[in-house]
C-alpha cells in the first residue's frame, strides 16, 4: 500500500517535471484583453489550441481598455505586454502615435476557402497598418420581454418614454449615445456623422438625449447593463451585444435585443512597440485571426468574425446545439439592416470637446 | 510660592570671559560647547530620518512639483517634433493672415513627423486646442512629402480648414511649450492665440462646477460622518475594554472588504428594487410604482461615501475621547453643571482635536474619491477626480489632468491653511 | 473645630454597602457621621474602599445598600450637580481649554450668577490662593503647585459647605506637598467648611485631620483623632499602617486588670496592655520604636543584640534582634549622655507596660 502511494507520488513528480520542462521549452507571451466572458471565448478559441500546437505558454491579463497602460509602458521603455485587444479608435491612435508595431499584413494566412487575407477580411477593416481585426461587436439596446409583452422594435422606441414607460440604461459617455439619439430622431444611419459634424447636429443629438435625461440610469462597465435589466432597475438599456447574449445563453435571462440602429465597431490585436516576444506574439496573432479560430470564438460569444470565410463555419453555442450562433451576430443580415459603424476618426477629432460638453450636460 | 523661585541667574562661582559669557571647564565659551554637543545629536537625528526624507523627496515631492505641477504648465509635444513651424508660429501675431513661409515650414515639419511616425502625438496635441484638427493634420501629413510650392495654396487645396486663421491659432497655442492653457482650461477658461483669456463656451464649462461639487460633497460627507461617528466614538470610549474592543473590530471590519464590494453592497441596498425600497413598500411607506431614487444620484454618493469614510472619523474621535480624564466631566458636575452643560462646555471642547483630525482626514479622502461616485453617483454624482481619471486614462491629456490635480492640491492646501488658522493644527490629534 | 461627638451629624453614612459586580463588596456596611466644619480623612491602602466612599458621597457612584445623608436629608437620589459639594480631584481636573479665570467662573456661571458677582468672586478666590495675576493663563502654563491651588480655589469658589478631596497632593513633590498641607489646613480653618479628605499617605492624614477613618478591606478599622490613632491603635492593621511599629508574636498566658501576660520568643515573659486579644491564644505585641527603653532597670526587660546602626541626625535608628525578631527597631535620641551602642553587642531592652499593646494576631 505504502509502496503504491510512493510510486504514484514519484511518477506524479516526474510527470509535473516533464510538463514544466515542456512548458519552458517554448516561449511565453502576455496576452491582454477585457476579461469576463470575452476573454473566456478567446482562451477557448485562441489560447488553448495555440498552446497545444506550439508548446508555447500564455499569460492572460485583463485590462479596462484605453491606451494609458500601453503608452506608459512604451514611453518608459519597459514593455511587458506582447499583444493587446483594443478598440478601433485606440488602434488608430496607437498607430498614429507610434505606440504599436507596424504589421506585415501579407503574412496573414489565406482563408480556409483559399481567399487571400486582404480580400477575406470585411472590407475596410484591414486599413490600420498596426492592427488586425478579430471581431465585430455592437452597441445595441435590450429589454426584458417578460416585463414588456409588446416590446420596442426601433431606436425611436428607446427614446419614447410615453409609449414605453420606465427607466433607460445608457453608457456614461457621449460615444454611441449621440449617434443613437440622431437615429431615433430620424437621421438615416449613413448620414449620422455628417449631421454630428455640425454644431446644429450636436445640439439636436443633445436635445434628443435631454428628452429622456430624467429617466436615465448611467452605466460604465459592460457587466452592468444585464444586471440593471435583471434587477428591474431599468426597462431597457443599451449594452454590448455579447453581454446580453451571454445573459440569455448562459443564465437563461428573458432578454431581447433590438438590433435597429446598432452601432458596430471592431476589436483588434495590436503589438505594443518594443514587445518582448514580438515574434511569438505575431505567430499567435496569425493563428488567432485564422478562419477556424475566428469561427470557433463565435461559438462562445456572439461577436462576429471579421473574416468572411469564417461565417459558414460558425456553429452552435457551446453545449447548446439548438442555439445557432449565426443569427446572434451583429453582422447577421437580419440584424444588420439599419446599422452604423462607429467612426473612429470623428471621435478621435471630437471626443475631448464632446466629452466636456456631455459631462457639462450631465451635471446641468 | 516655593516653586516660582528657581534660580536662573548665573551661578556666582562660574567663570566667565570678558564679555560676560559663561565659560565651560576647559575655557571655551559655554554656548559654543553646548552647540557642539547639540550638533552631534542633531546629526544623529538627521541620519535617523534621512532614509524617510529621501524616500519622500523621491516618491512624493519631486513627482508632485516636477511632474504634476510642471506638466500642467509645460508640454513640448509640438515644439519637440515641429521645430521649424514652431519658430515661425511664435513670431506670428495670431491675427494676421498666415504667410507662405509658415506654410512651407508646416509642410516640412508634417512630412518629417510623418516620416518619424510621431504625427499622431502632434495631432493629438493640436486637437486639444481645437477639435477636428487631429484628422486635418494626419490627413495632410500623409501628402506632405509630395506637396509643392506654393505651400499655402497646397495646404488649402488639401483641406479648406487650412485657410481658417483659427487652425493656425491652434498650432500657435500648441507650439507654445510653457503655457497657461491647461490651467486655464482647468478653470473653464480659454487661452487665446493673442495671449488673452476668454471664458470657455458655456456648453463646455464643467470643471469649476465639478470642483465646487466635489467640495460640497466632501463637506457634506464630513458633516454626516461627524454626526454619525461622534455618538459611536462616545459609546466605544465609555464601554469596558472588552466590549469596546469588539465594537472597534466592528468599526474596522469594512476595511477587510474591498472598496468595490462595499460600494456594490450599497447598490443592492438602495436601488429601486433593493432591500430598503422593498422594505418601505412592504411597510406601506411608499407604493410599488413610486419607489424612492436612493442611488445613481447625489444621495447614493453621499450615503456610500459616508459609510466608507466613517471609520476615519470614529477612530480619531475615539482615541481623543479615550484620553479625556473622566474626572473632567465629574468635576464639571460637582461644580454644579447639568449633564448637558458638563458635556457641552467641558467634554465636547476636549473632543474638538479629534473632530478636527477626523474631519480633515475624511474631507481630504473624500476630495480624492472616484470609484464610489463613478459607480453610484449617476449623472450628478461625478466628482473632479473622475475628470482627472478620464484625462489620465482615456483622453491621455496628461497636462490637463496635471493642471486639474494641481488646482485640487492647491485647494487642499488652502483648506489646510484655513483649518490651521481657525482650529490650529497643533489642536489636531490622531491618537 | 467641631469635634464630632455624634450630636453634629452633618454627613452620615448609614449602613452603606457598595458592590460593582454583585459578588464582592467593596464597601462593607459603612457607618460614619461627620460633624459640620470637621476635617475628616479617609486613610487606607489602595483598594480599601475609601475612594469609593468619597465617590458615593459626591454622587458619582450609587450605594448598593444603605443611605447617605447630608445635613439631615437623604441624597441617594440627588444627582451630583444638585448636591452642592465642592470637589478637588487627584489630577486636579482643570479644564484645559479654559483660562484660570474661566475655570473659576465655571461653577458660578452654571449657577447663573451675574457677571459682576462672578468677577468679584473669582478675584476673591484667586487672592485666597495667592494667584491674583494668573487669571488669564491656561492651566497647562501653571506649575503643579499652582494647578493644585487653582483646583482648590475652584472647589471653594461657589462656597459649598462640604468639600471633598481625592488625594489632591499625590502629584506634587515632597516639599511642595508639605507646604500645601498647611495651606489647605489654613484655608479650612479660615472658611470653616467641612472637608472629607482621601489619602493613602499617613503623615498627610496625621498633619491635617481632626479625625481619621482608617480603611481596610471595605471597613473602617478605626475612627479616631490622629493622636489616639497613633498612640492607641485598636488592631494590628492600624498599628502597622500608622507610623512605625515593632511587632512581636506571642502567646497569652492570662489577662488580669486589662494587662496581659505574654510569652514571647524562647520563654521570655512580658506584660502588655490587653487591647484586642482574647483571654488566651496567639497575640501580636505592638510597641513604637521611640518607646523602647534601653536600660538595665527597664520593666519587661529582654536582651537585644545590636544588628545595625543608622545615623539620622536627631536620632539613631538601631536595628536589633529581640526574642527571635531580627527587625526590632529602636529609635535612640541623639543625646550626648547616652551610652554609645556598638554593632554586635548585647544590651538590655524593655518598655513600660502601658506602651506595649497586645493586639489581634493577624
Amino acid at each position: 500500500m505504502t509502496r503504491a502511494i510512493l510510486l504514484a507520488a514519484a511518477s506524479g513528480i516526474a510527470l509535473t517535471g516533464a510538463v514544466y520542462a515542456d512548458a519552458h521549452s517554448g516561449k511565453s507571451i502576455t496576452v491582454v484583453s477585457w476579461g469576463g466572458a470575452y476573454t473566456k471565448s478567446q482562451v477557448e478559441a485562441y489560447h488553448k489550441p495555440w498552446i497545444e500546437q506550439t508548446g508555447n505558454k500564455i499569460v492572460s491579463e485583463d485590462y479596462n481598455g484605453g491606451l494609458a497602460e500601453i503608452k506608459a509602458q512604451v514611453e518608459a521603455g519597459n514593455v511587458t505586454w506582447d499583444i493587446v485587444d483594443v478598440e478601433l479608435s485606440d488602434a488608430v491612435r496607437a498607430c498614429d502615435e507610434g505606440l504599436a508595431e507596424e504589421l506585415d499584413m501579407s503574412a496573414l494566412p489565406d482563408g480556409a476557402d483559399g481567399t487571400p487575407a486582404a480580400e477575406d477580411f470585411i472590407a475596410g477593416t484591414l486599413d490600420v497598418p498596426c492592427a488586425v481585426p478579430t471581431i465585430v461587436w455592437s452597441t445595441i439596446f435590450a429589454y426584458d420581454k417578460e416585463k414588456m409583452e409588446d416590446g420596442p422594435t426601433t431606436m425611436a422606441d428607446f427614446f419614447d418614454t410615453e409609449k414605453f414607460p420606465g427607466k433607460r440604461g445608457l453608457r456614461k459617455s457621449p460615444k454611441a449615445n449621440l449617434e443613437m439619439a440622431l437615429i431615433a430622431d430620424g437621421v438615416a444611419a449613413d448620414e449620422v456623422y455628417d449631421v454630428l459634424g455640425t454644431d446644429e447636429g450636436v445640439d439636436r443629438a443633445f436635445a434628443k438625449l435631454d428628452s429622456i435625461k430624467d429617466d436615465v440610469v448611467w452605466w460604465e462597465a459592460g457587466a452592468q447593463p444585464p444586471q440593471l435589466l435583471a434587477d428591474g432597475e431599468v426597462a431597457m438599456t443599451t449594452a454590448y451585444n455579447g453581454r446580453i447574449f451571454n445573459a440569455v445563453a448562459a443564465e437563461d435571462k428573458p432578454f431581447e435585443i433590438v438590433w435597429d440602429g446598432q452601432i458596430w465597431d471592431l476589436d483588434l490585436w495590436i503589438i505594443p512597440k518594443g514587445a518582448p516576444n514580438k515574434e511569438a506574439a505575431m505567430d499567435f496573432l496569425k493563428f488567432s485571426t485564422g478562419t477556424q479560430a475566428l469561427a470557433d470564438q463565435a461559438s462562445w460569444i456572439s461577436y462576429g468574425p471579421t473574416r468572411k470565410s469564417s461565417s459558414p463555419l460558425v456553429g452552435s453555442y457551446d453545449g447548446k446545439p439548438d442555439l445557432k450562433m449565426g443569427p446572434q451576430m451583429p453582422t447577421a443580415p437580419d440584424n444588420f439592416k439599419n446599422a452604423l459603424q462607429n467612426d473612429f476618426e470623428f471621435w478621435a477629432d471630437n471626443q475631448d470637446e464632446l466629452n466636456e460638453r456631455f459631462n457639462a450636460w450631465l451635471a446641468s | 510660592m516655593t516653586d516660582a523661585s528657581y534660580q536662573t541667574a548665573p551661578l556666582p562661582g562660574a567663570p566667565s570671559d570678558a564679555s560676560g559669557a559663561l565659560l565651560a571647564a576647559d575655557g571655551t565659551p559655554l554656548k559654543q560647547r553646548l552647540r557642539q554637543a547639540m550638533k552631534v545629536s542633531r546629526r544623529r537625528a538627521f541620519l535617523l530620518v534621512a532614509p524617510l526624507l529621501v524616500f519622500i523627496l523621491a516618491s512624493f515631492v519631486v513627482p508632485i512639483v516636477a511632474l504634476l505641477l510642471y506638466q500642467g504648465a509645460y508640454n513640448d509635444t509640438y515644439e519637440a517634433r515641429m521645430p521649424a513651424s514652431t519658430a515661425l508660429l511664435q513670431q506670428w501675431d495670431g491675427v494676421s493672415e498666415p504667410t507662405e513661409e509658415m506654410a512651407a515650414a508646416m509642410v516640412a515639419d508634417l512630412a518629417a513627423a510623418r516620416e518619424s511616425k510621431e504625427i499622431g502625438k502632434v495631432a493629438s496635441r493640436v486637437n486639444q486646442e481645437l477639435s477636428g484638427t487631429r484628422s486635418l493634420m494626419t490627413k495632410t501629413a500623409r501628402r506632405a512629402a509630395k506637396m509643392e510650392p506654393p505651400y499655402l495654396a497646397a495646404l488649402i487645396d488639401r483641406d479648406k480648414d487650412w485657410a481658417d486663421i483659427e487652425t493656425w491659432g491652434a498650432m500657435k497655442l500648441a507650439s507654445t511649450s510653457l503655457t497657461p492653457a491647461f490651467y486655464a482650461n482647468a478653470i473653464d477658461m480659454k487661452y487665446m492665440p493673442d495671449g488673452s483669456f476668454e471664458d470657455q463656451e458655456e456648453q463646455r464649462q464643467i470643471y469649476v462646477s465639478l470642483f465646487v461639487r466635489t467640495l460640497l460633497v466632501s463637506g457634506g460627507v464630513m458633516i454626516a460622518c461627524i454626526f454619525l461617528g461622534f455618538p459611536v466614538a462616545y459609546l466605544i470610549a465609555h464601554l469596558p475594554a472588552r466590549k469596546a474592543n469588539l465594537l472597534i473590530i466592528l468599526v474596522l471590519l469594512p476595511f477587510w472588504t474591498s472598496l468595490l464590494v462595499r460600494t456594490t453592497a450599497w447598490i443592492a441596498m438602495l436601488q429601486s428594487q433593493g432591500v430598503l425600497n422593498d422594505m418601505l413598500v412592504f411597510l406601506g411607506v411608499t407604493s410599488d410604482d413610486s419607489r424612492f431614487s436612493l442611488i445613481y444620484n447625489m444621495t447614493g454618493t453621499v450615503v456610500a461615501m459616508t459609510h466608507i469614510l466613517l471609520p476615519f472619523m470614529i477612530l480619531p474621535i475615539y482615541s481623543v475621547m479615550k484620553a479625556i480624564p473622566p474626572s473632567h466631566v465629574r468635576a464639571a458636575k460637582s461644580l454644579g453643571a447639568t449633564d448637558w452643560t458638563a458635556f457641552w462646555r467641558v467634554y465636547f471642547p476636549a473632543t474638538i482635536p479629534g473632530i478636527g483630525a477626523g474631519g480633515l482626514l475624511v474631507f481630504i479622502l473624500a476630495i480624492g474619491y472616484y470609484i464610489t461616485p463613478a459607480l453610484v453617483g449617476g449623472s450628478d454624482g461625478q466628482l473632479i477626480s473622475n475628470a482627472i481619471a478620464y484625462h489620465m486614462q482615456r483622453s491621455l491629456n496628461y497636462s490637463l489632468a496635471a493642471a486639474l490635480g494641481g488646482i485640487l492640491l492647491l485647494g487642499v492646501l488652502v483648506l489646510y491653511w484655513l483649518y490651521d488658522r481657525i482650529v490650529g493644527i497643533d489642536n489636531m490629534k490622531l491618537g | 473645630m467641631a469635634e464630632a461627638e455624634g450630636s453634629n451629624d452633618f454627613v452620615v453614612f448609614d449602613q452603606v454597602q457598595k458592590s460593582y459586580d454583585g459578588e464582592t463588596l467593596v464597601v462593607k456596611n459603612l457607618n460614619l457621621a461627620i460633624g459640620k466644619g470637621e476635617f475628616l480623612t479617609m486613610l487606607g491602602p489602595s483598594g480599601s474602599g475609601k475612594t469609593t466612599c468619597l465617590m458615593m458621597l459626591a454622587g458619582f457612584e450609587t450605594a448598593t445598600h444603605g443611605e447617605i445623608r447630608l445635613d439631615g436629608n437623604s441624597i441617594n437620589n440627588i444627582p451630583p450637580h444638585k448636591r452642592g459639594i465642592g470637589m478637588v480631584f487627584q489630577n486636579y481636573a482643570l479644564f484645559p481649554h479654559m483660562t484660570v479665570g474661566e475655570n473659576l467662573a465655571f461653577p458660578l456661571q452654571v449657577r447663573k450668577m451675574s457677571k459682576a458677582v462672578t468677577k468679584e468672586k473669582v478675584a476673591k478666590a484667586l487672592d485666597m490662593v495667592q494667584m491674583g495675576e494668573f487669571g488669564d493663563r491656561r492651566p497647562t502654563q501653571l506649575s503643579g503647585g499652582q494647578q493644585q491651588r487653582l483646583a482648590l480655589a475652584r472647589a471653594l469658589v461657589f462656597e459649598p459647605e462640604l468639600v471633598l478631596m481625592d488625594e489632591p497632593l499625590g502629584a506634587l513633590d515632597k516639599q511642595l506637598r508639605e507646604h500645601m498641607q498647611y495651606e489647605i489646613k489654613h484655608i479650612h480653618e479660615q472658611l470653616g467648611v467641612t472637608v472629607v479628605y482621601v489619602t493613602h499617605d499617613q503623615s498627610e492624614a496625621l498633619t491635617m485631620s481632626d479625625r481619621i477613618a482608617v480603611f481596610d478591606d471595605g471597613i473602617i478599622q478605626q475612627l479616631a483623632p490622629p493622636a489616639v490613632l497613633y498612640e492607641k491603635p485598636d488592631n494590628a492593621f492600624v498599628a502597622s499602617f500608622i507610623g512605625e511599629n515593632n511587632k512581636l508574636r506571642g502567646r497569652i498566658n492570662g489577662v488580669s486588670d486589662g494587662v496581659a501576660s505574654v510569652t514571647i520568643g524562647e520563654g521570655a515573659n512580658v506584660q502588655a496592655l490587653a487591647v484586642n486579644c482574647g483571654e488566651s491564644g496567639e497575640t501580636m505585641l505592638s510597641i513604637r520604636p521611640e518607646r523602647v527603653i534601653l536600660a538595665a532597670d527597664a520593666p519587661n526587660r529582654l536582651d537585644g543584640k545590636v544588628m545595625e546602626l543608622i545615623y539620622l541626625g536627631d536620632h539613631i535608628r538601631c536595628r536589633m534582634s529581640v526574642a527571635g525578631d531580627d527587625a526590632f527597631i529602636v529609635k535612640v535620641p541623639n543625646s550626648s549622655d547616652h551610652a554609645a551602642l556598638n554593632v554586635g553587642e548585647t544590651c538590655p531592652v524593655g518598655w513600660v507596660t502601658e506602651d506595649c499593646r497586645a493586639l489581634d494576631a493577624a
